[in-house]
């Protein structure tokens, strides 16, 4: 080894404590960024390979009832590599132990063929065979939430009667990876099941014999996508054909889009933070002991050391400090990757998932986290070109301070001269105490971007739950009914109040803006169902006209006033023009409301309804629930309240773990700022401490000067941090927004307060550790020694 | 008949660093009386400053006592070890040890801002004629006026005693005289005790007493008949 290796090993037993703590600062930015893109590639890879292998379609459309003669048309339309024509119902699910009824959606496969698109991966048993009505096969999240095992059966309530059928296979489709109920924001594995059955008995069921409700396609690639939905959606006009929509708006891909999307902005986004902060660290510690190793580094440059091998030198203590970084924070990295990558499977529902960690990951991590070592060393190491070694062996002469205040101005004699000391010691390195504070700041920040979320969520569900919807239960009937039907719902057992609703598909078109949506008919006086304007007051729905939430008239670029096309999917396309008479505020999903009365005019059918929100008796809900799935007209009930409730569990525990982390995460950024700047602090200082001890200033006084500038230091950080963390909560709140749902950017107070004190409890933590060293400063050598 | 400020008994210092055993001081015992200049002479190593470091309050014997009047410092805790130093001690150091980031006048009221009794920072600084460079920081100031600086605020707080560890140390000869001076007029002036570290024989002569080291041991100990003003020290 060479004696400079040796110094270098010697160099670093002596600075571990702070060489550690910027390690595990470096550690964090790399598990971060192997955790965000391991994540992402491993879903990205385990989706595609799903989705390649069991052939998911590219376009999807449905219509009410289809004769399956369209096959060779649909075919034939230019792009299209395969089609498959199938039946898709919902049905009301009767399981045994369960009181409340679940939801199902019937799903038809070919009698004599696998599926040409959206193939089925079988994980156990097998499909139902051609015509055996009592056979089902049932998605392997459903199944695993109920115990279910092959030969186990519970009924299904499909076209009004009740179906007993048995499960002869467990299985997964590439079309249901993210499995969402009617009604639900979240999935629920216990109350939401996809079930497959063979074509022929479906057909039978609903009466489509020689015809089909869905259909799926592939397309062959460079296909013109656009094109093909628009044939296809005059093929299906005639049919009650709702419109066809590519992936985009397939519900399970898109969640997975919004997934990946985050996954992407985690990794753009945290791992920076940490590395920008380390480089830092490496350029406040370097700069230091390369000015402490002055005279050395000019003994070397006297005994003919060139400037590239002492800066090497100091660059290898800096690489040795990152590798640590790097060896810690894969570490984590490959531990926190899988452990996120084995949540999704809680969430996502694959055949496998593939967990591939690839060396160029860790590559990638390495390289970059060195590069910012060594980005921050540069500046430091610099200092030693410039040495001249005559120099370079005499002390630096002393540092040049000045007042901070212009000298005609009264002496500030409220100030203690320690109370100075410490703020001129704070002005005398401007871009350093600006760096540290900007350090302090960005951990406050990273926690309030972790927290926001609670508040923002919580918001939504007192929007959602308690001032919009505000039903317990949402009935959909099986097909519209007479308005009078609403009368037999308030009839049900347990049944305190309801309301109806009628659902319409439309398309609306504004000038080459166009969306497909479901416009909801409200009666003009509501309680359960209201709408709010932007401010959240709420609405009397006008007479006439169209409401739109605020992101579908965004996305239509319409505003009040404007006129707009509806085209109504289930009219044969028929097309009205109608006036936006309302903006209403909306987080979830692309909504437009009208009146009951005006929507019932607009489709030319007399005094129709979809379905019921309803408020319950909770000590009748059993009997509401058996009088439910024994009615045949209800298609589904949406259980507004218990997902509510399992809602806010989901989303504590994922905020609860993910808040551990990123408290963390934040605890040892500002552990690292803290505690580094003190120990420099503390060494540039310490003849003056150590004169100040010697003067009869006790050990609290002295410290007191450190403490003064930490505190200035992180009380700066404190604002900073805040608005640092809502412009990244803004971001992020942006980044989610998509047609699914839009998050409100809201930041409680609380919020602001718990990223604070955990921010200043670490600071604190740090600063004692310090505060031991100045007891333990050594009066005699400082006085004898110059620096 | 002049009362002892500093009395010593047998007073030891033995200093550990892994198997060296080094004896600093060994079996001292001297006294220092009220209102006495004394100067500790001899080589480096011979046990002055650690003498000086003992009854400063700034290090602990390995055995016998030191009394600072009736108050017996070997006995003190590291807390009254501070409050000794804070209310009764002025120190002069070789590199003047002054806070970089304060004026002189704001050096000077470092200390007179927690002492009992103190005289204006103004004051000080113009005994040690120093009044027109009260603002400036120690980094616009020369060697002389920086020990100036630093004694100004040893005597600003009026402490019985003032202990110089080669106050000149690293001064010419010409500033060195002004330092010596201002440490004169002081001793004179304010009957301050001063004890002056230094292995400049030349300076013996301005002092009442000159007590000589060796070994860790008092060599010899001798009374000046006559005193030279600080002026007419050959340097």
């Amino acid at each position: 080894m060479r004696v400079l290796d040796k110094k270098l090993l010697r160099d670093f037993r002596r600075l571990w404590a702070q060489g550690l703590a910027i390690a595990m600062v470096m550690a964090c930015g790399v598990a971060t960024l192997i955790m965000a893109v391991g994540a992402f590639r491993s879903l990205e890879e385990s989706r595609s390979a799903f989705y390649d292998r069991y052939r998911f379609g590219s376009i999807f459309a449905a219509a009410v009832r289809a004769p399956t003669h369209l096959q060779s048309r649909i075919e034939a339309i230019s792009g299209v590599a395969a089609t498959e024509l199938r039946i898709m119902q919902p049905a009301i699910l009767d399981i045994e132990g369960m009181n409340e009824p679940a939801s199902g959606l019937a799903v038809s496969v070919p009698d004599f063929d696998e599926p040409s698109v959206n193939r089925i991966y079988i994980r156990a048993g097998r499909l139902p065979e051609p015509g055996r009505g009592n056979e089902v096969a049932v998605s392997e999240p459903f199944a695993t939430a109920h115990g279910f095992r092959l030969g186990n059966s519970f009924s299904a309530i499909m076209n009004g009667q009740k179906h007993p059928v048995t499960i002869v296979g467990i299985v997964l489709s590439p079309e249901f990876i993210y499995a969402i109920g009617p009604g639900d924001m979240l999935p629920d594995q216990r109350r939401f099941g996809v079930f497959f059955m063979s074509k022929s008995v479906l057909a039978g069921l609903y009466d489509l014999n020689g015809a089909f409700n869905s259909v799926s396609l592939t397309t062959l690639r460079n296909a013109n996508t656009d094109n093909i939905i628009e044939q296809l959606d005059a093929l299906l006009k005639p049919y009650g054909g709702t419109g066809a929509h590519d992936r985009s708006e397939q519900i399970s891909h898109a969640f997975l889009d919004a997934e990946l999307d985050q996954l992407w902005a985690m990794a753009a986004v945290i791992p920076p933070i940490f590395l920008f902060v380390s480089a830092f660290l490496v350029n406040m510690i370097l700069a230091r002991l390369i000015a402490l190793e002055r005279e050395q580094v000019g003994l070397l440059k006297a005994v003919g050391y060139s400037t590239v091998t002492i800066g090497w030198h100091y660059a290898k203590l800096v690489t040795f400090i990152a590798i640590i970084g790097i060896v810690i924070g894969s570490g984590a990295g490959f531990w926190l990757g899988r452990a996120l990558t084995r949540l999704y499977g809680t969430f996502y529902s694959f055949p496998f998932l593939i967990f591939r960690q690839s060396p160029d990951l860790y590559l990638l991590a390495g390289g970059v986290t060195v590069t910012a070592a060594l980005a921050g060393a540069f500046n430091a190491i610099r200092t030693i070109a410039d040495l001249p070694p005559a120099t370079a062996m005499r002390p630096p002469a002393p540092a040049n301070y000045r007042g901070f205040l212009p000298h005609w101005l009264p002496k500030l004699h409220f100030m203690s001269q320690l109370t100075i000391m410490a703020l001129r010691h704070l002005i005398r390195w401007p871009v350093r105490t600006f760096l540290t504070i900007l350090g302090t700041a960005l951990s406050v920040a990273l926690l309030v971007t972790s927290m926001f979320s609670y508040d923002s969520i919580d918001m939504m569900i007192d929007t959602i739950f308690f001032q919009t919807e505000r039903q317990d239960a949402t009935i959909s009937f099986a097909a519209d009914q007479h308005k009078d039907t609403i009368f037999d719902v308030a009839a049900l057992p347990g049944v305190l109040l309801a309301e109806p609703f009628r659902s319409v598909a439309a398309k609306l078109k504004n000038s080459h803006w166009q969306e497909r949506v479901a416009i909801t008919g409200l009666p003009e006086r509501t309680d359960l169902s209201r709408v709010l304007d932007p401010d959240f007051h709420p609405i009397v729905p006008p007479g006439s006209g169209l409401m739109l939430s605020e992101s579908l008239a965004r996305k239509l670029h319409a505003g009040m006033g404007d006129r707009i096309d509806v085209e109504l999917l289930e009219k044969n396309g028929r097309t009205e023009r109608l006036t936006v008479t309302a903006i209403a505020q909306g987080f979830v999903g692309l909504t437009a409301y009208m009146r009951l009365d005006a929507l019932n005019r607009l489709m030319l059918e007399g005094d129709q309804i979809s379905g019921a929100l309803i408020k319950v008796d909770t000590n009748a809900i059993n009997r509401l629930y058996q009088a439910v799935k024994e009615t045949p007209q209800i298609a589904s009930i949406a259980l507004q309240k218990i997902t509510l409730q399992r809602f806010r569990r989901t989303i504590e525990e994922n905020i609860t773990t993910s808040t551990t982390i990123y408290i963390a995460l934040a605890v040892i950024i500002t552990f690292g700022v803290i505690y580094n700047s003190a120990r420099i602090q503390l060494s540039e200082r310490a003849r003056e401490l150590a004169s100040l001890r010697v003067f009869g200033f006790t050990r609290a006084e002295v410290s007191s000067v450190l403490m003064t500038e930490l505190t200035v230091i992180v009380l700066l950080a404190q604002p900073l941090g805040w608005l640092m963390g809502y412009g990244l909560a803004w971001s992020v709140v942006r980044g989610l927004d998509t047609d699914l749902f839009r998050i409100p950017l809201v930041v409680n107070s609380e919020t602001y307060a718990i990223a604070s004190i955990v921010v200043l409890s670490s600071a604190l933590f740090s600063a004692l550790v310090v505060r031991r060293r100045i007891n333990r400063l050594d009066l005699i050598k400082v006085l004898k020694t110059r620096e | 008949m002049p009362q002892p400020v500093f009395r010593t008994k047998d007073l030891t210092k033995i200093y550990r660093t892994g198997e060296v055993e080094v004896r600093a001081l060994s079996s001292v015992s001297m006294t220092l009386y009220e209102g006495e200049m004394a100067v500790l002479l001899g080589p480096s190593g011979s046990g002055k400053s650690t003498l000086l470091n003992i009854i400063g309050g700034l290090d602990k014997a390995s055995s016998g006592t030191v009394h600072f009047k009736e108050l017996e410092l070997t006995a003190l805790s590291e807390r009254q070890l501070t409050r000794y130093r804070r209310d009764h001690v002025g120190f002069v150091f070789q590199f003047y040890n002054l806070i970089p980031s304060l004026t002189a006048r704001e050096n000077v009221a470092l200390v007179t801002e927690v002492a009992k009794s103190p005289m204006a920072p103004e004051e000080a600084l113009a005994m040690v004629d120093l009044e027109d460079r009260m603002s400036h920081f120690p980094a616009q100031l020369s060697g002389g006026e920086q020990q100036r600086v630093a004694i100004a605020r040893a005597i600003a707080k009026r402490p019985e005693v003032l202990l110089c560890d080669e106050p000149t140390g690293a001064l010419d000869s010409k500033t060195g005289i002004l330092v010596l001076e201002a440490l004169a007029r002081i001793n004179e002036d304010l009957g301050t005790t001063t004890a002056i570290i230094t292995h400049n024989a030349g300076i013996q002569k301005i002092a009442h007493r000159v007590i000589s080291f060796r070994d860790g041991q008092i060599a010899d100990t001798h009374t000046n008949e006559v005193r030279i003003k600080p002026a007419e020290v050959v340097w």
